[in-house]
């Protein structure tokens, strides 16, 4: 954290202050992943944005949680449903949008698109549209670390629905054989697109991760701090050479599998989604707990959001105005 | 002083070893070897010179190891991943066509990953359908892959370093029959670029286009032709991509008649391509229609005589050059 040196004042007591000034930004990096995903179910529905899109509105706890963790040279690999994860890792949403249109000055010059955004500024290897495809990526980049004697570690971010991949339980043997600094988080959103998780996962979770000994844990994925809390442990622990380690992340998808997942009642009700909104917002617990320790009010959370709506707008109208490639950009980037 | 001779296999490792000692980021990932050296005795000795942390054995778990070599590479490794068994790609297919060759293009050119997968192909070795399948014309097949079928000794050393040297995914194919064959390898650090087709022998008549294992079929028919009165071209593309397209279009022009040969199933492989390249390139001066020979398309059978003709041979190509060129 760079806020631990410069905000040290005579009288104030310098870890209350950190840990405030810590969560006022946990609870802003939240607020710019639900408006950032906001946006962009407007433009999408706006038909302005071509392909698909995957939202993160309701995980937000878990992305931040684990992100904040990280340094920024650490490494992560992210999913189809990864806007969250670029965002909390230190991506810019205008740069973000403009790959999400397809344009030049996007992280990937228009040709990843929203299901592939890749930054190495941030350490971001990825988001990956093959589910459970980044897991091999993953563990190679903390097989790259512990082999070149850095001390990153990486964290690899994937749905309950790559547990029915097979190349995970390769991969998370290797990471435990040779005691790799990878944490494998599974974002338990409890549906693999449009099946419920226990129509498609036979046992437990945990117990796939704890049959080649790797240290595994379950956390609330809708309450921010506690997310930190095991990751910060597990990041610290795999920096130091302690090997591997899987973090179950129990949270919620609001929205559909993509924007145009609209009818859903087919596979979950609509009090369910109500309840999830309702009483285990990560960013409304958040907010909470802040309000309770007396940290911020409500007309601090109302001036955030303004500030994060109007950057989110700019984004977007930066990204409608840009240019897209021009097409003699095809061929480029095949090969290095 | 006579020309050091190397066995196909030492050529692989001695380019290994250079490379190794050269770059301290090359690695070998793979089932058995380090101490075992593969089954095959490609990689012996290696891992007393390097170290297990960089000639490293791994689980079956061909999947897994090559998406381990993926992140690898793109994050500072330049790892060389051994597949056992050309059969075994199939189950590397997600990290190779879908993670390895699409990185750099998807993320706009930002990462990258300079890999080497060496795998082997050829049958009649009575290792039966799992065992005996030439699948090089899968990874051809896609963009952001390199494919590199060395025939020679001399030609495995200098590709081999190429390949590694190489900021891209590269897949490398040895022919697990070749692996005794001996020929001369400089003990130079020399390459050979990608996409620089190599004439193995000069002629007039016709042009055979032959590739690995078929190379030496090819010469082999040569001797043959020549003692019919006809004048054989061998033309050796040793890489399918990048693809020297004017060296066989070229050679085509020259000789007017083509066959081409490769142990691929014949239908929807190399030669459909490197056939339609040349009828592109030189419909106007062939005589003849571009010949294909692959392997046929039916499983390696196990038996041997089933096996032996399911694969161009020196007699089958001799027959064909033959009535290509009108002498039968």
């Amino acid at each position: 954290m760079t806020t631990a040196t410069s905000k040290h004042h005579a009288g104030h007591d310098p870890s209350a202050e950190t840990e405030k000034e810590k969560w006022l930004h946990a609870y802003r990096q939240m607020v710019s992943i639900r408006l950032f995903e906001e946006q962009v179910n407007e433009v999408y529905t706006r038909a302005l944005m071509p392909g698909l899109a995957h939202l993160y509105s309701g995980e937000e706890g878990v992305a931040v949680g684990i992100c904040e963790a990280l340094r920024v040279d650490d490494y992560i690999t992210s999913t189809h449903r990864g806007h969250g994860h670029c965002l909390a890792k230190g991506a810019s949403p205008d740069r973000m949008f403009a790959e999400l249109l397809g344009k030049e000055a996007g992280y990937c010059r228009g040709k990843g698109g929203s299901m592939h955004i890749a930054d190495p500024a941030t350490g971001n290897l990825g988001a990956n549209a093959i589910v459970g495809g980044s897991v091999g990526i993953a563990t190679g980049a903390a097989f790259s670390a512990k082999t070149l004697g850095t001390d990153r570690v990486a964290v690899c971010f994937f749905g309950e629905g790559a547990l029915g991949q097979g190349s995970l339980y390769e991969v998370m043997n290797l990471a435990q054989l040779w005691k790799l600094p990878v944490i494998y988080v599974c974002e338990n959103n409890l549906y693999n697109e449009y099946t419920h998780y226990q129509e498609t996962t036979a046992g437990t979770i945990l117990g796939r991760a704890t049959a080649f000994g790797l240290e595994a844990t379950t956390v609330d994925g809708q309450d921010v701090r506690a997310v930190n809390e095991v990751a910060s442990r597990l990041v610290e622990r795999a920096r130091r050479g302690d090997g591997p380690a899987f973090l179950q992340c129990d949270t919620y998808r609001y929205g559909g599998h993509h924007v145009g997942d609209i009818n859903r009642e087919y596979y979950r009700s609509k009090q369910e989604e109500h309840l999830w909104k309702t009483d285990r917002d990560p960013i409304l617990g958040l907010a909470n707990w802040l309000m309770d320790r007396g940290h911020a009010d409500a007309a601090y959370f109302d001036r955030i959001r303004d500030e994060v709506r109007a950057i989110m707008e700019a984004a977007v109208k930066f990204a409608i105005a840009a240019p897209y490639p021009s097409v003699d950009e095809v061929e480029k980037h095949v090969y290095a | 002083m006579p020309e050091r001779e190397l066995t196909f296999a030492q050529a692989v490792r001695e380019a290994l070893a250079e490379e190794m000692r050269r770059d301290s980021r090359v690695c070998v990932i793979g089932e058995d070897v380090a101490e075992a050296g593969t089954p095959f005795k490609v990689l012996s000795g290696l891992v007393e010179e390097f170290g297990a942390k960089r000639v490293v054995d791994t689980p079956i778990s061909e999947a897994g190891f090559t998406g381990v070599a993926v992140g690898a590479a793109m994050t500072g490794l330049r790892p060389v991943v051994d597949i056992m068994f050309g059969d075994f790609i199939t189950l590397t297919m997600d990290q190779m066509v879908n993670q390895a060759a699409k990185a750099h293009y998807m993320s706009g050119g930002h990462w990258k990953v300079p890999m080497v997968m060496r795998t082997t192909l050829g049958a009649t070795r009575r290792s039966a359908a799992q065992h005996s399948q030439s699948l090089h014309a899968w990874f051809s097949h896609v963009p952001g892959l390199k494919v590199v079928l060395p025939s020679t000794p001399y030609d495995a050393k200098g590709l081999l370093k190429t390949a590694i040297r190489d900021e891209n995914p590269v897949v490398f194919f040895e022919d697990k029959m070749m692996y005794k064959l001996k020929g001369p390898v400089p003990e130079d650090d020399y390459t050979i670029p990608l996409g620089v087709a190599d004439v193995k022998r000069g002629g007039d008549d016709i042009t055979l286009v032959a590739t690995s294992s078929m190379v030496q079929i090819a010469l082999g028919a040569a001797i043959r032709l020549e003692k019919e009165g006809v004048s054989a071209e061998v033309i050796d593309p040793r890489t399918t991509w990048p693809l020297d397209e004017k060296t066989l279009i070229d050679s085509a022009r020259k000789t007017s008649r083509v066959i081409v040969l490769d142990e691929g199933y014949g239908r929807y492989g190399v030669t459909a391509e490197l056939a339609a390249v040349i009828a592109e390139g030189a419909f106007y001066d062939l005589d003849a229609p571009v010949k294909r020979m692959g392997a046929m398309h039916v499983p390696i059978p196990f038996s041997p005589p089933l096996e032996d003709v399911t694969v161009p041979t020196e007699q089958t190509v001799f027959d064909a050059a033959i009535r290509l060129c009108g002498k039968n």
